[in-house]
């Protein structure tokens, strides 16, 4: 399937010249029967249940623009303007899920309208129908493959977008007190996201001149001895900037791996939940917290 | 040597200024060494701010200095490593082990404070 498509793209410069006057009649042809293709391509689709999120005016307006581009790029060759519409509709509907399945079917059907059209127009003179063939189909699978790949290249740019801004909001270091700064990683963590967050601590270090960080992990379901390794390091490099790490939030899992995995956590001070961990950096910073009723009874003593 | 040394009170404050070439690193070991005996010294600080780079030479060295001063009756503090130097040390497997680190001179000579306090004696 993919050989015989790339196939016919490779020759889609080599027959132009042959059928020039073929070209000129195929796309007068297909201008001329627009309101009537059109109007099938979209009861296909509707039959199809394709684009089920979207209302069928809008799909009859989507449709006519789309129809016209197609047809202009068959009639030039260059697809960039088809591009260009793919990508900003690839946006648009995107965003209300359409999925990749749709387009590509879409855009097969339009294909297939056209093509089955051409069928029956020419069924009469079968040179020439294999002329037009000749042009029509590079030129369609071209089209079908510019918008099949608009779509899946925006839509991975999405999800790229979405991955970044995912890893900026999960990892924020936090300031409790004077000279605390409190870590709390939630969801998996890879290398880069580890390297990251080392990064983001550290430079958090130096601005608040923190003294003790509580990193917890409570948020982590999973741990390797990759990521287990960027932890030490994590640790260490605080230690370097004159800040003690203590890690909070262990669960049995991720406990029972790191013993497993032999990971050397001598450097590392853990307490089991996050309340400890703060009790406990608050008492190495020498801060007590003292309940208010209990003052009185506190200053007696 | 581009290592500026200045007595604070008990504490001598060794400044590095600019990368230093192997030998102004073992020129800087002796000078410590020397003056926390002369000087009766109880606690360093080195500031490695200017430093964008601290290699195992140089890393070993510090803790060299750190360990030869203890025998001498000082504690050592490395203040100043960058961010960036910390990872790369780290990565490098070079964490000055034992020695005590902190954020900057300020909190380095606080810590040597803590680190050479002698509790009053008790009757």
């Amino acid at each position: 399937m993919m050989e015989s498509e790339s196939q016919s793209l490779r020759d889609s410069s080599a027959p132009m010249g042959v059928g020039e006057a073929s070209l000129e009649e195929l796309v007068g042809y297909l201008r001329e029967k627009r309101p009537e293709l059109r109007e099938r391509w979209a009861a296909r689709i509707s039959q199809a249940n394709l684009l089920g999120v979207m209302s069928e005016d809008e799909i009859f307006s989507e449709v006519t623009a789309v129809y016209d581009n197609y047809v202009d790029a068959l009639e030039t060759g260059s697809v960039e303007t088809l591009q260009a519409y793919a990508r900003d509709l690839s946006d648009r509907i995107i965003r209300r899920g359409v999925e990749t399945h749709e387009v590509l079917g879409i855009v097969l059907l339009l294909r297939d309208v056209l093509a089955r059209e051409l069928f029956v127009r020419y069924q009469s003179d079968p040179d020439q129908l294999g002329r037009v063939l000749d042009i029509y189909e590079p030129a369609a699978n071209r089209v079908a493959v510019t918008v099949g790949v608009s779509f899946v290249e925006q839509r991975e740019r999405i999800i790229r977008e979405q991955q970044a801004a995912i890893r900026e909001l999960s990892t924020p270091v936090l300031q409790v007190r004077d000279r605390l700064l409190i870590l709390p990683i939630i969801g998996g963590l890879d290398s880069q996201r580890a390297r990251q967050l080392t990064q983001q601590l550290l430079s958090a270090i130096r601005e608040s001149r923190a003294r003790m960080v509580v990193i917890d992990i409570t948020g982590v379901g999973m741990i390797d001895l990759t990521v287990a390794n960027h932890l030490v390091q994590t640790v260490e490099a605080a230690r370097l900037m004159g800040a003690r790490a203590i890690i909070t939030g262990l669960s049995s899992e991720v406990a029972q791996t790191l013993v497993d995995l032999g990971v050397d956590l001598s450097m590392m001070q853990t307490v089991g939940d996050l309340q400890g961990g703060l009790e406990e950096a608050e008492r190495l910073l020498g801060y007590t917290v003292i309940r208010v009723e209990d003052r009185s009874g506190a200053s007696e003593r | 040597m581009s290592v500026a040394i200045l007595k604070q009170g008990d504490h001598l404050i060794a400044s590095i200024q600019s990368a230093l070439r192997d030998h102004e690193v073992l020129e800087l070991r002796d000078e410590l060494a020397d003056r926390v005996g002369r000087l009766r010294a109880r606690g360093i600080v080195i500031d490695v701010t200017a430093l964008d780079v601290i290699d195992s030479f140089v890393a070993r060295s510090l803790r060299t200095i750190a360990l030869t001063a203890k025998l001498r009756g000082a504690e050592t503090v490395i203040v100043g490593i960058q961010p960036e130097v910390a990872v790369a040390m780290v990565q490098f497997r070079l964490n000055l082990e034992p020695l005590h680190t902190a954020l900057d001179l300020e909190e380095g000579l606080e810590l040597l404070t803590s680190l050479t306090e002698q509790p009053p004696l008790r009757p």
